[in-house]
């Protein structure tokens, strides 16, 4: 079920996993506030995963990697993750993939309805990107301190990758 | 509650190499998570909790977390208690994610990345240079405004821990009263370790007014705090980490 990602690229690789302990900001002995949900969920109801039409792969588009060419499962295709609900709005990942490897992440859905939300996205969403895609921004390597987005794209994406079968 | 744990890897390393390294750091993390889980009812931790599985018996690792909450509770002033949850059940994970990852970092360190970033769930450890000539940037929430990073911190070997407000409103509690800890929106920790940064970090934002003269007696760790009102409190030798 929990899957690492790998994305190895030359010189770079960016790796993103989930663990199931809880984050150190919030020890039970602490408690979580009540009046916020702990804890971000798939809304089922909209999970709408639109992986690529199962053709055979004879029959599927050829591969655009430019890797040396993989097996026939290769093709290029797009796997959505369900919409993970946060307290900050909706968060939802899709990918793009080349046989096993990862070529693309993208936010379709990002919590931008609220002033607050629209920070974190601006923040937190591009780092992730470019993490996932080992590519980096120059000014900001990474980020100390958010949690409920980013957690919630983790969410999305492993959804993703695990119907994916990567 | 799950955490994305992202690892970014800078070494010209070959691809298998690559590989090996990435899939051993997954599988330290892997196995922290099936032994400290306090979710899972297998786990050694849930085992010693319910009284099934003695401390004697339990790996040595598991004993070393334990001694090191112990340790953390008496130098926090009780602030940092794993034994303090609500019927008194054992939670270490306070201390888990910062000590695992902390570990990753000197496996991948073994294993031949010199130079990359683990970041938990807003928490990182970082080593080496992302680039050469340029140290680490790690932008730290503002935890009140919006779109807004309150500082930027560069290191090249270190953690850095921030417990705080920003994404999940308060939620950090004053063991010794019960109450929430409102009277700081988020402590940043700068040090060689994140498992002494993470512990830090939790037990200052517990401690709310009191954090800043106990942090300033840290050895070794800078502290970057913003209260409730927004008012930004750094130690001194925080500047040494301030990004230019």
């Amino acid at each position: 079920m929990r899957r690492a990602i790998l994305a190895v690229a030359a010189t770079t690789a960016i790796v993103v996993g989930l663990l199931h302990y809880k984050t150190s900001s919030a020890p039970r002995q602490f408690s979580v506030a009540a009046g916020a949900p702990q804890t971000s969920t798939p809304r089922p109801g909209s999970t709408a995963p639109t992986a690529a039409p199962s053709t055979p792969p004879a029959s599927a588009p050829p591969p655009t990697s430019s890797t040396p060419s993989p097996p026939p499962a290769s093709a290029s295709r797009t796997v959505t993750g369900p919409v993970v609900t946060t307290r900050f709005g909706d968060v939802q990942v899709a990918l793009s993939i080349s046989g096993q490897r990862v070529t693309d992440v993208r936010a379709p859905q990002l919590p931008y309805d609220r002033a607050r939300s629209a920070s974190i996205s601006q923040y937190v969403a591009p780092v992730l990107r470019s993490e996932a895609l080992a590519a980096q921004s120059a000014q900001i390597d990474t980020i100390s301190g958010a949690t409920y987005t980013s957690d919630a794209y983790a969410q999305s994406l492993q959804a993703a990758l695990t119907q994916a079968g990567i | 509650m799950g955490t994305a744990i992202g690892i970014d890897i800078r070494d010209g390393l070959p691809p298998d190499d690559l590989a090996s390294a990435l899939q051993a750091a997954f599988a330290w993390l892997r196995w922290v998570d099936d032994t400290f889980s306090t979710y899972k009812a297998g786990s050694q931790i849930s085992r010693i909790g319910s009284g099934a599985l003695a401390l004697d018996n339990a790996d040595p690792k598991v004993r070393e977390v334990l001694q090191q909450c112990d340790s953390l509770r008496a130098s926090t002033g009780g602030y940092f208690d794993a034994r303090a949850a609500p019927g008194g059940a054992l939670d270490p994970s306070g201390l888990v994610k910062g000590w695992s990852v902390e570990a990753a970092s000197a496996l991948l360190a073994e294993t031949g990345s010199r130079n990359h970033c683990i970041n938990a769930g807003g928490d990182v450890r970082v080593r080496g240079a992302p680039e050469p000539g340029r140290r680490w940037h790690v932008g730290i929430t503002h935890p009140l405004e919006v779109g807004a990073l309150t500082v930027v911190v560069a290191l090249a070997d270190g953690a850095v821990a921030t417990s705080g407000t920003a994404e999940r409103g308060p939620h950090v509690f004053d063991p010794h009263t019960g109450l929430p800890a409102t009277g700081l929106a988020s402590v940043t920790i700068v040090g060689p370790s994140l498992t002494l940064a993470d512990a830090y970090a939790t037990a200052a934002q517990a401690m709310g007014a009191a954090a800043p003269a106990w942090l300033r007696n840290l050895e070794g760790y800078e502290s970057y705090v913003v209260d409730a009102e927004g008012n930004a409190w750094w130690s001194p030798g925080f500047e040494a980490y301030r990004a230019a």
